[in-house]
Formats: C-alpha cells, structure tokens, sequence
C-alpha cells in the first residue's frame, strides 16, 4: 500500500511534465493538422537553455528558498523567451513555406528539424550527459510504516510539490487564455476552419506561429522541470520524451487541452507503475505499446471528438 | 498588411535585417555562447562569444543574400513552365537523356569492379551505397507506390539481420539457407505489425511504426540471453561462393577450385555483385508489381483510399501485401547487412536510421526508381565526403532534408511515369498530380 501511494506520487509528477509538452502537440495538431515532431527537441532545448542559466546564476542547495524561487523564476521566463525563439523559427523556416503542399512533406521536415536540433544541441553543448545538483532539497514524510522488513516512508519531496503546483497553474492560465482572450478565439477559429476564419479577418500565420510559440514556451517548463526532477540531461532527452507526450496527447483526445493533461497524468502513472512492479528495462516499451494500443483502439481519444472523414 | 505611410525599400531590409539579427542572437547566444563543461563537483560554463556573434552574422548575411537575390529575380523567371510539356526546359532534357540514364547506369555498376581505379575503398563504399539504394527500393514499395509513411522501417532490417546471425549462431544455418528466411520472416513480422495499425490514417500510421521499430530495438537491447543485448552477435559467418567454395587462401578456396591467384579483393567483388543482385531483384519485382493488378491497386490506394474502398478493394489486404513486400526486401537487405559486417548489434538499427531511408526515398521522389539511385548516391557518398566533420555530418544531413523539401517538396525526380498508358506513355510532372496522403 505504501509502496503504491509513493508511486502514485511520483506517477502524477512525471505526468504533469508529459503533459505540458503534450499540449504543444495538441495544439499544432488542432490547428494545423500535423505532428510537430521537433517539439520535443523544444523541450530538450528548454531543458538545456534552464541548465545554462542555472549555471550562471550559480544556483545550488545552500540558496535561500526565497532567493530559489525568485531565481528559478528568472530561469523559467528566460529558458520560455528562448524555447519559444526556437519553435518559433522552426515553424518559420520548416513549415510555413510547406503549407498547402502535401500532408506528408511537413512531417518529414519536421523530421528534418528533429535530427538538425539534437545534432546542434550536441555539437554546441557535448554529447555528455550533464549532470546538476539538486536544488530544491527536503520534503515531508507522509505515511511510515515499520515492519519485519525495516522501516518504509512514503515521501513528497518538495521538488515534487513545486513541479505539480507550476504544471497546474501554468494549465489554468493557458486555459483561461484559450477561452478567454481575443488571441485563444482567434486559435479556435482557426482549428475549426482555417479559410473561414482567414475571411473574416484573422490573421491565420500570425495565429499559426503564436501557437507554436506557446507550445514552445510550455514544453521549456517541462523541459526545466525534467532538468530539476531527474537532474541529468543530454542532447537525446527529446525523442522519447517526445514519443511519450504525443502518445499522451492520442490518448487525452488530440486537439483537446484538458485531455492533454489528462493523457500525460495517465501515461506518466502507466510508466512508474510498469517500473515500480514489472520491470524498468521494459519502461519505454510500454509507453510504445500504449500508443499503439490507443491508435488501434480509441484513435478519438478520451476526451476527443471523433473525426468524421469527409470526401 | 497594415499602410504605415510611405517606407523605403532599404528601411524595410534593414528592420527585417535587424529582426533576423536578434533572433539569430536568441537562438545562439545561449545554446552557442555558453558551453558547459562537466568539472568536479558541479558545471562550469566556457563563454564562446566568438563563435555565437559569427553564426548570427552568417545567418545575417544570408538573409541579406536571399532578399538581394532569390527573392529579388524578376517575375517571368518563375513561368518558364509551357503549357506544352509542363516541365521546365531543363527537366524535359533530363527526361530525354533518361532514356540512356538507366542501362548506363546499370552497364556501369557491373563493370565498376573490373575498372582500374577501382580499390578495396571504392568497393566498400559501393557496396554500402547499394546496401541504401536497395533499401530505398524496398520501402519505395511501402511509401512510393502505397503512400502509408512507414517511420519504423529499420525494425524488418534489423529482423533480417538477427534471423540471419541467430540462425547461424544457434543452429549453423549457412547464409544461402538464411536469407530466403529471414525475407520470410521480415516479411511475417510486417504482417503481424501491420495488421492492427493499417487502419490508421497516414501521420498516425508514420508515429505507430515508428513505436514498433523502438519497441523491436528496445526488445533486441535488452533481450541478453537470446540477442546479447547492446554487445550484439559477433562472429557471424562470411558468406561462401554459392555453398560451393569459400574464400579462404589455400586449397580447396575460392580462387584454387577456378584456378586464379588469390586475393582478398575476391570476397569484396562477391559481395558486391550480390548486394548488386538483390537491389535489382527488388527493383524488377517492383516494376513487374506496378504492372500486375496488386501493383495498381496499391497505386490507386496512394491517390484516394476512399474510392478505393467504394470500389470493392479490399485496403486492408492491399496495404497489408505492400508492408509485407516491402519487409521482405528489407529482410534480404538485413541478412546481406548481418553476413557483410559479420557483427550486428541493436545500434545498428536505431530511428536515425529510419530516417535516413526515408530520406532517400522522400528526397528521391517517392515512386521514382532511378531517384532512389541518386539521392542514395548523394546521401552516402556526402556522408563520405564529409567524413572529417564527423560530428557536423547528421546536421548537415537533416538541413538539407528540410531545404530540399522546401525546394522541391516532390523529390529530387518528381514526374510520375503512368503504369496504364494510352498508346504513347507520357510522364506527368508531379506538380500536375495530387499526392496520395496516405490516409
């Protein structure tokens, strides 16, 4: 029992990281019909953007708290700014020119992009793995239990409690951006009907590259919080990362963002529970086999409208 | 766009100018101009100012070249399409040299390893090239001519591969008994993982084998007892001269039983004509395909899935037999690649891979045989030519993936040669032809 809560706690942390980085899929794919396939080399480039600044402010454990938070929030604002450049450039150079051609050629350059972003990140940065120390440390203890076996804890690190909270105001925020503002009207204008919405005076590239500017933005959190949560990184971080979120993003109903973050909660618990009690080797397998699985079998997804295909 | 009172040509060129340099600074002042350096006890960071402020520069002044001269060539340059041929003047010379392209082409790749300059380097380089052309030829079948975007592709190599040294490792298969079986097998595991996925619309299809060739390569990883795991299987068996004669020195090899001095190079031009066989095999069986019913009703699902369907095409089988050829060749391409390198292991067949092959066929032409034969040259051969920048190779490689796309989203060879033709066959340019979307 206690061995189950602790996953779950760890279960709902790596799933709130998946799904801020589904999000960005969700939302390209709404919009513009296709798999953004470098976002999660976005999220790879947040991760290290995060990791160059925390080294250069010379962040470590002995830090204030206060001092912490301020400074991560430096962090996050500045690895956002820049992820967002980067997403923000790859739809401009890759795609925009490919709207309107085939449906395929946007995904191989987005295949292009992925392998251009991994190989740029490992010759500018090395191809090591770039190790950082903890920075939030502590937690609380919830649940103990002292048995034959010894002693077992269920414990909520604060690093934990810092990435939830992040990950969920961060969701309440982009939702209400999404029904509220004049831009999130002129995103779902678009997603239900590009050319309607070009005639009735939206400026459809302008809304197609905001979107893929907060895809950017948000997998750049995702990507800081996948940095303090495991504290190691390289350049391949992002492929099956990536994988993984556009599975969650199948899995909530694509185009939906509750469903999004729904998708990320559960493919995060299936993969720390798949680890915890079959076996860890296996852990990327079962993420794989979910997608394939929910393709197979639920292609709407569970919050998502089933697409009726038009001749 | 919004009237801002009269601009000047060269205020407009200088805010993009200005625009262009601070986002090329964005972009590399941090990734570019602080590199971390993994130091005891922590992280330092090594500023490169340098070398972030010359790539933004360049990027600068590429811009600048872009705006003075390709975006700046006046209109008519760009309708030099005529009515008549729809095809610009230099692709309708192509076409009429083409007819003399192929048989030199083939004439050339016999001789190749009788010709004097020909060494131990070039052969080797040759025999990789045509290890892609044949590859590229095999998922031609899949991508080109059925239109599903098949991204795990490297998963039926790397069957063929394993069939073949696990064959020869646990029971002493000889490779002319293998190879037959792993194409069966390559084959079996196309239709077993395609069965479930070809329901799948195009861009869901391309994520879903893209799972199974992980989950095969992941399986292969950590499979130890069986597969070895990431030390893969060495000691593969060489292959001999039709299982008559091998290519020892000595009595009773190759080049005693024919009554030849020996040499080493003999194993190489071997190999070399059967990897040279076999590509030709899979082109000649596509070609024979395209004409046969199957063979169009494959083209015909590229185009319109759905009036495939109200036609009474059963797609399911359709798509199915295209996976499985497709599969089968890359089992033959496997065991060629497992008895050639004598060692396997699960690196070999990572997405990168994948990718690369679908480069081949995508930057070809999909459906473009002979576009195959260049873009593997160009592909291979500029990884060779490049070999000093070892570590800049896969960057340039996806760069020009997504300029050609940009280029020429139809390939390198982009007309459609019809296999159903009215008296004279006429080749479409693609640009006339709605691309199959695979759906």
């Amino acid at each position: 029992m206690e061995y189950f809560v602790q996953q779950l706690i760890n279960g709902v942390t790596l799933g709130s990281i998946y799904g801020l980085i589904a999000i960005g899929y969700t939302l390209v794919y709404g919009i513009v019909g296709m798999i953004n396939f470098a976002h999660g080399d976005i999220f790879m480039v947040g991760a290290f953007v995060s990791l160059i600044v925390i080294t250069a402010l010379g962040l470590t454990a002995s830090t204030g708290l206060g001092l912490t938070i301020l400074a991560l929030i430096l962090v996050l604002v500045i690895s956002m700014i820049v992820a967002s450049v980067y997403g923000w450039t790859v739809e401009r150079v890759a795609y925009r020119p490919l709207r309107g051609s085939f449906r395929l050629a946007p995904l191989i350059t987005a295949i292009g992009m992925s392998i251009v972003l991994q190989n740029y990140v490992q010759i500018s940065q090395g191809a090591r793995v770039k190790p950082l120390q903890p920075i939030i440390s502590g937690g609380h203890t919830i649940m103990r239990r002292v048995d034959a076996n010894g002693e077992f804890l269920v414990q909520v690190s604060n690093m934990q409690i810092f990435i939830v909270v992040i990950t969920f105001s961060l969701m309440v925020i982009f939702t209400l951006l999404i029904a509220k503002t004049p831009l999130g009207r002129a995103q779902r204008a678009c997603e239900q009907d590009t050319k309607m919405a070009a005639l009735s005076g939206i400026n459809v590239d302008r809304t197609i590259s905001l979107t893929f500017v907060l895809g950017a933005a948000l997998a750049a959190v995702a990507g800081l919080m996948f940095l303090l949560y495991y504290g190691v990184i390289d350049f391949f971080i992002g492929f099956v990362a990536g994988v993984k979120a556009f599975t969650a993003a199948v899995l909530g109903g694509i185009g939906s963002l509750p469903g999004a973050m729904l998708g990320g909660l559960v493919i995060g618990l299936i993969e720390t529970f798949w680890s915890a009690y079959f076996s860890i080797e296996y852990k990327d397998v079962a993420a794989f086999a979910m997608l394939a699985l929910v393709l197979i079998f639920l292609p709407q997804g569970l919050l998502g409208k089933p697409e009726v295909e038009k001749v | 766009m919004v009237l801002r009172g009269p601009r000047t040509a060269a205020a407009t060129l200088l805010a993009d100018l200005v625009v262009t340099a601070v986002i090329s600074l964005v972009i590399f002042g941090v990734m570019v101009g602080l590199r971390t350096e993994t130091i005891p006890g922590g992280l330092k960071l090594v500023p490169r100012w340098s070398a972030a402020l010359g790539l933004a520069a360049m990027v600068v002044a590429g811009r600048l070249m872009l705006h003075l001269i390709w975006w700046n060539r006046k209109p008519g340059a760009r309708s030099a399409w005529s009515p008549a041929g729809m095809m610009p003047d230099w692709a309708r010379n192509l076409k009429l040299s083409g007819r003399f392209v192929r048989p030199a082409t083939l004439i050339f790749a016999l001789v190749l390893p009788f010709l004097p300059f020909t060494d131990r380097y070039i052969l080797d380089l040759s025999i990789l090239v045509l290890t892609y052309v044949m590859l590229g030829w095999g998922l031609n079948i899949v991508v080109g001519l059925a239109g599903l975007l098949d991204l795990g592709y490297v998963a039926f190599y790397a069957v063929g591969a394993y069939s073949y040294a696990l064959l020869a490792h646990y029971f002493g298969w000889s490779f002319w008994l293998c190879l037959p079986v792993s194409g069966i097998l390559a084959a079996f595991w196309g239709i077993i993982l395609g069965f479930p996925v070809l329901r799948l619309r195009g861009d869901y299809l391309a994520i879903v084998t893209l799972a199974f060739g992980e989950i095969i390569r992941i399986v292969l990883l950590n499979w130890y007892w069986f597969t070895g795991g990431p030390d893969g299987i060495s000691g593969i068996p060489r292959p001999d001269f039709f299982g008559i004669v091998g290519f020892e020195r000595g009595p009773g090899g190759f080049a005693d039983t024919f009554g030849i001095e020996y040499s080493s190079l003999h194993r190489i031009v071997f190999l070399y004509f059967l990897i040279l066989a076999l590509a030709l095999l899979t082109n000649f069986v596509t070609i024979r395909l395209r004409r046969l019913p199957i063979g169009r009703a494959w083209e015909a699902l590229r185009e319109d899935e759905i009036a495939c369907r109200s036609l009474g095409l059963n797609t399911t089988t359709v798509k199915l037999s295209a996976f499985a050829t497709g599969a089968l060749f890359a089992g033959f391409a496997g065991a060629f690649f497992a008895t050639r390198q004598g060692f396997i292991s699960p690196e070999s067949f990572t997405f990168t891979e994948s990718a690369l092959v679908l480069a081949i066929v995508v930057l070809g032409g999909m459906g473009s045989q002979m576009g195959v034969v260049i873009a593997s040259v160009a592909l291979i051969g500029g990884f060779e030519v490049f070999r000093e920048f070892e570590q800049y190779r896969m960057l340039i490689f996806g760069l020009a993936m997504v300029l050609i796309m940009i280029w020429r989203p139809r390939g390198l060879i982009a007309g459609r040669e019809p296999s159903i033709f009215f008296r004279t066959r006429k080749t479409i340019s693609g640009a006339l032809v709605s691309q199959g979307e695979g759906h």
